[in-house]
C-alpha cells in the first residue's frame, strides 16, 4: 500500500532525470517497427523508375511493357495524375511525377505496383522510357546570372560607404552534405474502401504532408490520414514528402494497400540534400577588432526545386554575421534553381553554411589583427539586450555567447603527446603516416542560430492529455524521429503531474491538431511546452474536482490519505485537457530584411584538436570538447547524445562527407562511397552544458541540437589551418587540399 | 534459387560442371553487395565455406578460403598488415584471400602484396590445376583469368620470402573504407626491394624501375629514397574518379612507398 512518503519523494524519471527512453530496449533488441517493417493484409510492392539524367526532355514514354507483365496492378505517369499535380511544402513546384522535363537526377517518371518487388521493380525497368539530353544547370554563379533565383533574403542595416580600417575578404564553399538517415525510405498506404486512403511514411510533419496528398489525390482532407512511423532518423530528409503521394496514387488505383521500400542507393536519390553553397564575404573592423561592416554574398543551391529553399535561405542571412555586434550589415543571399538534386532541410538549416562562412572570416579577422581569435569573438559577442546584426532586432532572452566561448576555452587541454596507438594516427591502421611527422592543430568556433519558427510564421503545437486507468496518455501529432522527444515529454507530464506512468501516443493527422515540424530544434519548447500546459490543465481539473492535492499512479490524494484510484476516477469521468501552445509572434520581414523575426536563438562553441599528416593530408581529429546553451537539460544523457551525434555530423562535413555531383550526376550514391565518420573516426567529446533559462521553454529548456552541427565544422577547419598554414575555404577538406 | 554446400573441392567442380553458370560464395563480402543491389540475381550458388582444403594456410601457400582475420595473425608483416585495414571485424571474419582474386578490383587489398611477392596463383578444374604468376591471373580491372568451371585454390607464396615487408594504404577515413592508394614493399638481406602499387591503375603494378634503382643501393640515403619516391608516382598510372584525382593518386603512392620502404630498412 501505497503511503504518504511515496508522494512526498516525488515523481521517478521527471525532468532533470536521465529518464530511459520508452523505446530504447526495443530498439536495441530490434522489436521496434520502423517503416520498412509495415505490412498489411493483400498487399501490393511498389517501385519507381527515376530519371538517369540531370536535365532532359521526355520524348516517348512506353507503359505497355509493363503493364503487360503478369502480377502488374498499376503503372502511372503524369498524365494519370487526378488532380493537383504539383507538391512542395512552401511553394507546390515539383510535379508528383516527371512533367515532360526532368530537371534531376533521380526525378521519378513513372510508380508501379505488383505482387511482389521484383515483379514491381522488372516492370518499372521495363517501362520504356526515350529522352533528349539537355545541358544541365549546375553551377550557382550561372544560375544567379540567368536569374533562376527561388527566394532571395537580405539583410541591410546601417550605411553601405562607412569603412574599417582592417578589411579580409575570402570566398567560401560548402558541398553538398547527405543526411544519410539509417533508416531508408519506406512507407505503406491502405485504401480504406470507402474512397479514403491511410498513409504511413517517413515525415517530421504530418499535417504538412497532409495538405499536399490531399490535394495531389484529390480527396476530402478527413478521407486522408497520414500517420507517424517508426523512423531511423531525418535530420530534415523528411521534411519535403518522398514517397507518401506515390504510394497513395498506387493504393487508389489499385485498390490494395501498396507498400514501398527503398534500397541506400536510391534513399540518396530520393531525399533533399543540405544546400551546397558558395559564399563571397568582405568584413571590415576597427584596429580594436570591432566590426565595423560586414557584406556578404550568399548563394544556396535550391536544385531543381523549392523544397524549403525559402526558409533555408533566409536562415543562412540571419546568421550570416554569427553572434557578433556590427553596425553596418549588407547580405545578399538567393536560393537558386539548378539541375542538382533538390536541396532542403538538413540539421543547422542555412546556418551551417554561413557559420563555417563567419567563423572563418572572424579568424582571419583575427589574425590579420594579430589578435588571439578568442578574444575577437569576445569582444564582438552579443547577449542579452544587444542587437542581432542582421535583423536589426534586440535580444530578450538568455544568450550566453560569452560563456560558451569562455567555458570551452577552459577546459583542459589534451596532452601533447601524439598517440603511438596506429588506430589514433592520420590514416589509421592503413599505416600511413609515423608520429614523426604528424602535426597538431587547435581551433575555435562558435555557433549560432534561431529556434522554433520565424518570420512572422503561425508557429504551433497542439497536445492532449487524457486520464486512463494506469496513467496517463499524452497524444500528440509530434514525430519522434530517434531525437527523444517521447523521453522528454514523458519526464515533463510526469513531473507536472505526480504520475509516473504516462505514455506518448502518436495520434495520426484525424485524430489531433498539428504539432508543427520536428525541425528547427522546437519540438522540445513547442510541443513541450503543450504538454506542460496540458499536464498543468489536467492536474489541476482533477485536483479540483476531488478538492485534492496531489496525484500519483495509485490515484488522487487529499491530506495524505488516498481519495480515489485511477481506475475509479475514470470510471466517474473523462478527465482530459487538450492544448494549442504558440510561441510568441515573430515579424515578417520589412523590405531590408529587419524586424523581429526569430522569437529565440542559442549559441555553442566548440574547440577541435586535430592531427595532420601535411605530406598526405590525412586528418585524425584527436579530441573536441564543447559548450553548449541548452537552457535547461530536461534529460542530459539525451542532450549528451545530440551533442556527441551533432558533432559527429560537423567533423563529417569538416573533413569527409560530400555527395559528389558531376554534371547534376551523384556519383557516390552508397555508403561504400558517401563517407560517414566511422568509431574509429569518432574523438572523445567532453561537453559542458550552460544553463540559463528560458522564459517560454518548459522548466527553462531550450532547444539546441543543431547547434552542434554548426559550431563543430569551423572548428576542425581552424584547427585544420593552425595546423597546415593552408586557407582551407571548403568544406569537406580533402586530403588533396591539404597536400598541394 | 538453390544452394549447395559441398565439403570437397572435388564436390565444387562436380556442381560447377552441371551448373557452369552457377555463382561460387565464399565469404560473400563482395558477391551479396552485387545480389542485394539487384546487380546479380543468383539461380544456382556454390558456397565454399564447407570446403576445408580451401582453407590451408602454410608458410609456402595461403588457400582461396582464408579469412583475413586469420591472415591478421601472419607472420609476414605486409600480410598482417593488410587484412587488418580490410573492412571492419565482421568483413574480416568471412572476407577471403581467394575472393579478393575473383573479384580482381584494381583497389583490392591482397593483391598488392601477392604482386609483391610474385605469388603464383593455382586454379583447378575437373581437367586438372594450373599455375600461373599473378600478373598473367590479374589481367584487367575486375578481370582475371579464372575459366568457366575454374575456381581458384589458392596463392603460392616463393621459398625465399623477403627479409621485410611492409603494406600502407590510403583511404578517407580511419576503417571501412576502399584504397585510393596503396602499396606493397619488399626488401630481403642482400637489398633486393620490390614495390607493388594499388589502386593507381588498371590493375595491381609493379614499379619495376623503382625497384631497379633503389636495389642497387645498399643503404639507400635521403636522395635515393628522394628518386625512388619519384620514380614511384611516375610508374603510377592514376586515374580520377569520384574517390580522388589522379594528381593525388601519384603523388601519394610514391610518399607511401617511401614509407613503407623506410620501414623496411629499420
Ligand atoms: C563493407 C565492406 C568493406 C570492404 N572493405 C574492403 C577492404 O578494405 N579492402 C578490400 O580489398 N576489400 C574490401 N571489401 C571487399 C571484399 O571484402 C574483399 O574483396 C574480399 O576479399 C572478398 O572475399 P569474399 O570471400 O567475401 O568473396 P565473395 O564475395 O564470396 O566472392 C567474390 C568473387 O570471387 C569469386 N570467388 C571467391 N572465391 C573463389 C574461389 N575460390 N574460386 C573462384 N572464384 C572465387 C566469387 O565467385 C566472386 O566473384 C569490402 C567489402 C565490404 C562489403
Amino acid at each position: 500500500m501505497t503511503t504518504r512518503a511515496d508522494t512526498e519523494v516525488g515523481v521517478a524519471f521527471g525532468v532533470g532525470e536521465s529518464a530511459p527512453r520508452p523505446d530504447g530496449i526495443p530498439k536495441v533488441t530490434g522489436h521496434f517497427a520502423y517503416a520498412s517493417d509495415l505490412h498489411a493484409q493483400d498487399m501490393l510492392w511498389g517501385a519507381t523508375r527515376r530519371a538517369p539524367h540531370a536535365h532532359a526532355t521526355i520524348t516517348s514514354v512506353d507503359v505497355g511493357p509493363a503493364v503487360a507483365m503478369p502480377g502488374v496492378h498499376a503503372v502511372l505517369t503524369y498524365d494519370d495524375l487526378p488532380a493537383e499535380r504539383f507538391q512542395g511544402q512552401i511553394v507546390t513546384d515539383q510535379p508528383v511525377l516527371a512533367d515532360g522535363t526532368i530537371r534531376y537526377w533521380g526525378e521519378v517518371v513513372a510508380i508501379v505496383a505488383a505482387d511482389d518487388p521484383t515483379t514491381a521493380r522488372a516492370a518499372a525497368d521495363a517501362i520504356e522510357v526515350e529522352y533528349e539530353y539537355l545541358d544541365p544547370l549546375t553551377d550557382v554563379d550561372e544560375a544567379l546570372a540567368a536569374g533562376e533565383v527561388l527566394r532571395e533574403a537580405v539583410a541591410y542595416r546601417g550605411v553601405r560607404d562607412v569603412h574599417g580600417a582592417v578589411v579580409v575578404e575570402a570566398t567560401y564553399e560548402t558541398a553538398t552534405q547527405d543526411q544519410a538517415p539509417l533508416g531508408n525510405e519506406a512507407g505503406i498506404a491502405i485504401p480504406d474502401g470507402a474512397g479514403g486512403i491511410d498513409v504511413y511514411g517517413p515525415t517530421q510533419w504530418t499535417h504538412v504532408d497532409h495538405e499536399q496528398i490531399v490535394a495531389c489525390l484529390g480527396l476530402r482532407p478527413e478521407e486522408v490520414r497520414v500517420h507517424p512511423t517508426g523512423l531511423g532518423g531525418a535530420f530534415g530528409a523528411r521534411e519535403d514528402l518522398s514517397l507518401q503521394t506515390h504510394l497513395c496514387l498506387l493504393a487508389l488505383q489499385s485498390g490494395r494497400p501498396v507498400r514501398m521500400v527503398f534500397g541506400r542507393a536510391e534513399s540518396f536519390a530520393a531525399h533533399v540534400k543540405r544546400h551546397a553553397a558558395r559564399m563571397y564575404y568582405r568584413h571590415e573592423a576597427d584596429l580594436d577588432g570591432n566590426l565595423v561592416r560586414v557584406e556578404a554574398k550568399l548563394l544556396l543551391d535550391g536544385g531543381a526545386y523549392s523544397m524549403t529553399s525559402p526558409a533555408v535561405v533566409a536562415n543562412a542571412v540571419g546568421f550570416a554575421v554569427g553572434p557578433y555586434r556590427c553596425p553596418n550589415v549588407f547580405i545578399d543571399g538567393y536560393a537558386l534553381r539548378t539541375n542538382n538534386p533538390p536541396a532542403g532541410a538538413m540539421r543547422g538549416f542555412g546556418a551551417v553554411q554561413t557559420g563555417f562562412a563567419v567563423e572563418s572570416q572572424m579568424d582571419r579577422l583575427a589574425e590579420e589583427l594579430g589578435m588571439d581569435p578568442l578574444e575577437l569573438r569576445l569582444l564582438n559577442a552579443i547577449g542579452p539586450g544587444d542587437v542581432l546584426a542582421t535583423t536589426g532586432q534586440v535580444i530578450t532572452e538568455p544568450l550566453p555567447t560569452r560563456e560558451v566561448i569562455e567555458s570551452v576555452r577552459a577546459m583542459p587541454l589534451p596532452e601533447d603527446s601524439i598517440s603511438s596507438d596506429v588506430r589514433d594516427l592520420p590514416g589509421g591502421t592503413g599505416l600511413t603516416t609515423p608520429s614523426s611527422v604528424v602535426v597538431r592543430g587547435v581551433g575555435y568556433a562558435v555557433g549560432f542560430k534561431n529556434l522554433a519558427f520565424s518570420e512572422g510564421f503561425d508557429d504551433f503545437a497542439e497536445a492532449r492529455l487524457t486520464l486512463t486507468p494506469v496513467g496517463i496518455d499524452i497524444h500528440t501529432a509530434a514525430i519522434e524521429v530517434g531525437q527523444g522527444m517521447v523521453t522528454v515529454l514523458e519526464q515533463i507530464a510526469r513531473t507536472v503531474t505526480g504520475v509516473e506512468s504516462v505514455r506518448v501516443v502518436f495520434d495520426h493527422t484525424s485524430q489531433i491538431g498539428s504539432a508543427g515540424s520536428t525541425s528547427a530544434s522546437r519540438q522540445t519548447q513547442m510541443t513541450g511546452g503543450a504538454v506542460m500546459r496540458a499536464a498543468e490543465q489536467l492536474r489541476t481539473e482533477i485536483l479540483e474536482h476531488y478538492g485534492a492535492e496531489a496525484l500519483s499512479n495509485d490515484g488522487v490524494w487529499r491530506n495524505g490519505e488516498l481519495v480515489v484510484s485511477l481506475v475509479e476516477a475514470c470510471l466517474e469521468r473523462e478527465f482530459s485537457a487538450h492544448v494549442r501552445h504558440r510561441h510568441q509572434e515573430t515579424d515578417e520581414p520589412d523590405e531590408n530584411g529587419q524586424g523581429n523575426l526569430h522569437v529565440d536563438f542559442a549559441v555553442s562553441a566548440h574547440r577541435a584538436v586535430v592531427d595532420v599528416d601535411p605530406v598526405l593530408g590525412l586528418v585524425k581529429v584527436v579530441k573536441i570538447d564543447t559548450a553548449q546553451d541548452v537552457g535547461f537539460a530536461l534529460n542530459p544523457m539525451s542532450v549528451i547524445g545530440q551533442i556527441e551525434g551533432g558533432t559527429m555530423q560537423g567533423i563529417g562535413l569538416a573533413i569527409m562527407e560530400e555527395l559528389v555531383i558531376d554534371h547534376g550526376v551523384v556519383r557516390n550514391a552508397s555508403f561504400t562511397d558517401y563517407l560517414l565518420p566511422t568509431f574509429l573516426d569518432a574523438p572523445p567529446v567532453e561537453a559542458v552544458l550552460i544553463e540559463q533559462p528560458s522564459s517560454w521553454g518548459p522548466f527553462g529548456a531550450k532547444g539546441f541540437a543543431e547547434l552542434p552541427t554548426i559550431s563543430s565544422t569551423p572548428a576542425v577547419v581552424a584547427a585544420l589551418r593552425a595546423a597546415t598554414g593552408k586557407a582551407l575555404t571548403r568544406v569537406p577538406v580533402r586530403p588533396e587540399d591539404i597536400a598541394f | 534459387m538453390e544452394i549447395v554446400r559441398p565439403d570437397s573441392v572435388a564436390g565444387v567442380l562436380d556442381a560447377l560442371a552441371s551448373h557452369p553458370d552457377a555463382l561460387v560464395l565464399a565469404g560473400g563480402t563482395d558477391t551479396m553487395v552485387l545480389v542485394n543491389a539487384g546487380a546479380l540475381r543468383p539461380e544456382y550458388v556454390i558456397s565454399l565455406r564447407h570446403v576445408e582444403d580451401l582453407k590451408a594456410w602454410n608458410a609456402r601457400f595461403i588457400g582461396a578460403g582464408v579469412t583475413y582475420a586469420r591472415l591478421e595473425e601472419s607472420e609476414i608483416a605486409a600480410l598482417a598488415e593488410l587484412s587488418r585495414t580490410v573492412g571492419s571485424p565482421q568483413i574480416r571474419a568471412a572476407g577471403t584471400l581467394g575472393g579478393n582474386l575473383g573479384t580482381a578490383s584494381p583497389a583490392g587489398d591482397a593483391l598488392p602484396f601477392l604482386a609483391a611477392v610474385d605469388a603464383t596463383i593455382e586454379l583447378v578444374s575437373k581437367h586438372g590445376s594450373r599455375t600461373m604468376p599473378w600478373d598473367e591471373f590479374l589481367i584487367g580491372p575486375k578481370q582475371n583469368a579464372l575459366e568457366p568451371a575454374e575456381i581458384i585454390l589458392g596463392a603460392h607464396l616463393p621459398d625465399d620470402m623477403p627479409w621485410r615487408t611492409a603494406f600502407a594504404k590510403i583511404g578517407v577515413r580511419q576503417a571501412m573504407v576502399i584504397s585510393i592508394a596503396s602499396v606493397c614493399v619488399t626488401r630481403n638481406e642482400a637489398g633486393e626491394t620490390t614495390v607493388a602499387l594499388g589502386a593507381v591503375g588498371p590493375t595491381v603494378l609493379r614499379a619495376r624501375r623503382a625497384e631497379m634503382m633503389v636495389s642497387a643501393e645498399k643503404d639507400p640515403d635521403e636522395a635515393a629514397l628522394d628518386e625512388f619516391q619519384r620514380l614511384v608516382s611516375e610508374e603510377s598510372r592514376p586515374i580520377t574518379d569520384h574517390r580522388s584525382t589522379a594528381e593525388y593518386r601519384r603523388m601519394a603512392v610514391g610518399v607511401l612507398a617511401r614509407r613503407a620502404l623506410e620501414r623496411c630498412l629499420v
